[in-house]
């Protein structure tokens, strides 16, 4: 396509043509209608006029008889700017006046009428008049008339004012279309070539702005969050593979180095199912790294969104708080649990409960401290309302985390330098970072003084909530054959 | 709980294989299905105690095979399993019919507790008994009230849950994810051993100062209440 084909094909230039066209009528419009009503005026005066002169002229000839009016009539004429005037027999022989000729048969039709006429100076009639004719007593005819050139002049001027400004109309409104079109058409045209470039693999570019604020701007400025987005989701992906790459291959390694060993040495048949049962225990701790990557990434992905519902999350913090309690006491430590009533959000039960879960179990797992009578840990997990959220705090007495480390130890698989030789995958913080995240809430870690002090944040329910979703979303099964019996 | 019928609808050959071979060892007759549509048909026509369906079959997929057998009131227990085990797509598998899901890959030990639940649940069409009964152990599902042997015994109200689902299924296996699930309905795999904790406490109550325990573990699938005497 050539350039300017180009240019006549963009929107902007169409929508030009289309307001030229709209406009032109317009002024066609008004300017007929002016032309009507001004002539419509003119003729209203010089019928008022010619009345006028009518009664005067036929006062005269009451009085004077026709001599009296052809003296009156000769008068006038002779004025500067006068009227028209003719006054004749029955037969229409010509008395008095200053109208050379009529159209034969127009003196015999009173009334007012527009006629063309010949000067006395002239050969043909060649101007037109607007006249009255008036049937004296005596069969005498009287005719009063103006002039219609000034009329005429003001058609032709109006006609040519017309033409001329549709002229320019077109000529201003065909280059103001392309002018735009070629703006509109540049821009565009910059947006296309960035989204190749982007298409091409370059997702750092971004479309570019006029600074404008236009609708093109705000256009572009959307798609530009849309970019930054999908990079953000691309980069976490990359980042999760990466560490699948990373953290899977440990414990893959010992799962063969294990199962290799135990081909080479074992001998007797207890020792074999030692190293099969070993195998199956290392595939199954893999196999709950592997659910809780995909659950991450599922969840970052904001998938598993259509679950929710509105709970309770004190009653949610009671049963993980329940449910840990025995291991807690198991281990020596003390598990306090404190939830106000009534925390109701909408969100997802499970997931927040497993996030709950998940943060206990890591205060019990590393918020022990040594004491004279082993080790011993003091954890709370609180469920509150704190303004417009609902907190789920767990917080230990243990040795903390430094501040330097507490963002770091939100990545996945992070665990710090001594909780290495303890159970975890190290996933169960981050897990907890996107269901919170999911949930349009926010994890913080703190200082308890001394100790850990995990505070999750999540929105409270809105109070004219839809309550939990009908369950009669059916599935919609597939075509099936016919039963054949 | 032998001699199931089961139907394992499921694409993989080798998984099928596996699985019919699993079931035949534990004393249970296996069929198989290697497509969704042979499988609809099988299960329409045959008596099976339990379905075993994988949730992505050629031919016909895995929710739309169960949402045609529940309209053909084929009311038989279905179990899916998928490679999908994220909570919505197990929230979708029951919702299309399912009667319980589990996620790839498993242990066989897990299916079979599931699957013989699951039967049993179809054998038994009459109502719940008032009184779960287990050797010297009584259970009163309306006065909530334990007594082994005539002696009183005081529980916590989630003891109390435990305790019920393990009477109600006495004499089968009962797996730590199914308890987590139908006592503390929970779907997450608690990395710990919290409810092995729980167990030890129940039976500490009900077993300890008795000759005869009634609470036993299965190693590497769960546990099962029933008489040690029988």
């Amino acid at each position: 396509m050539t350039a300017l084909g180009k240019l006549f094909r963009t929107t902007a230039f169409k929508l030009s043509l289309a307001y030229l066209v709209v406009f032109a009528i317009g002024a066609g419009l008004v300017l007929g209608r002016i032309a009507w009503n001004v002539k419509g005026l003119i003729d209203e005066q010089i019928s008022q006029t010619i009345d006028a002169e009518i009664t005067g002229l036929s006062e005269q000839y009451t009085q004077g008889g026709i001599r009296r009016l052809v003296y009156v009539v000769e008068q006038r004429t002779r004025q500067p700017g006068a009227s028209l005037y003719l006054v004749t027999t029955f037969a229409g022989q010509t008395i008095a006046g200053n109208i050379g000729d009529l159209p034969p048969g127009t003196l015999d039709r009173p009334g007012l009428t527009e006629t063309a006429y010949r000067r006395p100076d002239e050969a043909e009639a060649r101007h037109r008049a607007l006249a009255r004719i008036f049937i004296l007593p005596g069969g005498f005819r009287l005719a009063v008339g103006r002039d219609l050139g000034d009329r005429e002049t003001l058609r032709v001027v109006m006609g040519r004012a017309l033409i001329t400004s549709l002229g320019w109309l077109i000529v201003i409104g065909t280059l103001g279309g392309l002018f735009v079109a070629r703006r509109v058409l540049r821009r565009v045209d910059g947006m296309n070539a960035s989204a190749r470039n982007i298409m091409n693999g370059d997702l750092s570019q971004r479309l570019p702005l006029a600074g404008s604020n236009d609708e093109l701007d705000r256009l572009a400025i959307n798609l530009n969050a849309m970019l930054d987005r999908i990079a953000e989701l691309m980069a976490g992906l990359k980042e999760v593979s990466d560490n699948i790459a990373h953290d899977l291959k440990t414990p893959l390694t010992r799962l063969r180095n294990g199962a290799e060993q135990a081909l080479r040495t074992a001998k007797s048949p207890e020792e074999y199912r030692a190293a099969i049962e070993q195998t199956i225990e290392d595939s199954d701790s893999l196999i709950r790294i592997f659910n809780a990557l995909l659950m991450i990434a599922r969840l970052e992905a904001g998938g598993t969104g259509d679950e929710m519902a509105v709970f309770d999350v004190a009653e949610m913090a009671r049963d993980v708080g329940e449910l840990y309690e025995p291991l807690a006491e198991e281990e020596g430590t003390i598990l306090a649990i404190e939830a106000e009533p009534g925390l109701q959000i909408l969100g997802n039960r499970e997931l927040i409960g497993q996030a709950t879960a998940n943060l206990v179990d890591n205060a019990l797992k590393y918020g022990r401290t040594e004491t004279a009578a082993g080790l011993a840990g003091d954890v709370r997990l609180v469920a509150r309302k704190a303004g417009a959220n609902v907190e789920i705090e767990v917080s230990d007495r243990g040795p903390g985390i430094a501040p330097d480390d507490r963002a770091r130890v939100l990545d996945r698989f992070v665990r710090l330098e001594g909780s290495r030789s303890r159970p975890g995958s190290g996933l169960g913080l981050s897990l907890a970072v996107a269901v919170t995240k999911l949930h349009g809430g926010a994890l913080r870690i703190e200082d308890n003084q001394p100790g850990l002090r995990v505070v999750i944040a999540l929105p409270l329910a809105k109070l004219k909530l839809k309550s939990a979703p009908e369950r009669d979303e059916r599935y919609v099964p597939q075509a099936l054959p016919e039963a054949t019996t | 709980m032998p001699d199931m019928r089961i139907l394992i609808i499921e694409d993989d050959v080798e998984a099928a294989a596996y699985l019919t071979k699993a079931f035949r060892e534990a004393g249970h007759v296996a069929d198989h299905a290697a497509d969704g549509l042979d499988g609809y048909a099988m299960a329409r026509d045959g008596t099976y105690d339990v379905l075993i369906v994988d949730r992505m079959l050629p031919k016909l997929d895995g929710l739309s095979l169960i949402g045609g057998l529940r309209e053909q009131k084929v009311e038989t227990p279905v179990l899916i399993l998928s490679a999908l085990g994220q909570v919505d797509d197990r929230v979708k598998g029951l919702r299309a019919g399912g009667d319980d899901y589990l996620a790839k890959p498993y242990a066989f030990s897990e299916l079979l507790a599931r699957v013989e639940v699951l039967a049993r649940r179809r054998g038994n069409g009459a109502a719940e008994p008032t009184v779960y009964r287990v050797g010297g152990l009584e259970l009163d599902r309306l006065s909530h009230k334990l007594t082994r042997n005539g002696r009183e015994i005081a529980m916590q109200p989630r003891e109390y849950r435990l305790l019920e689902y393990l009477m109600k299924h006495a004499g089968q296996v009962v797996t730590r994810t199914m308890l987590l699930e139908n006592v503390w309905d929970y779907h997450f795999d608690p990395q710990t051993n919290v409810i092995d904790v729980h167990i030890s406490r129940l039976r500490s109550k009900i077993d300890k100062g008795f000759d005869t325990p009634l609470l036993h573990t299965i190693r590497g699938a769960g546990y099962m209440i029933r008489d040690g005497s029988r």
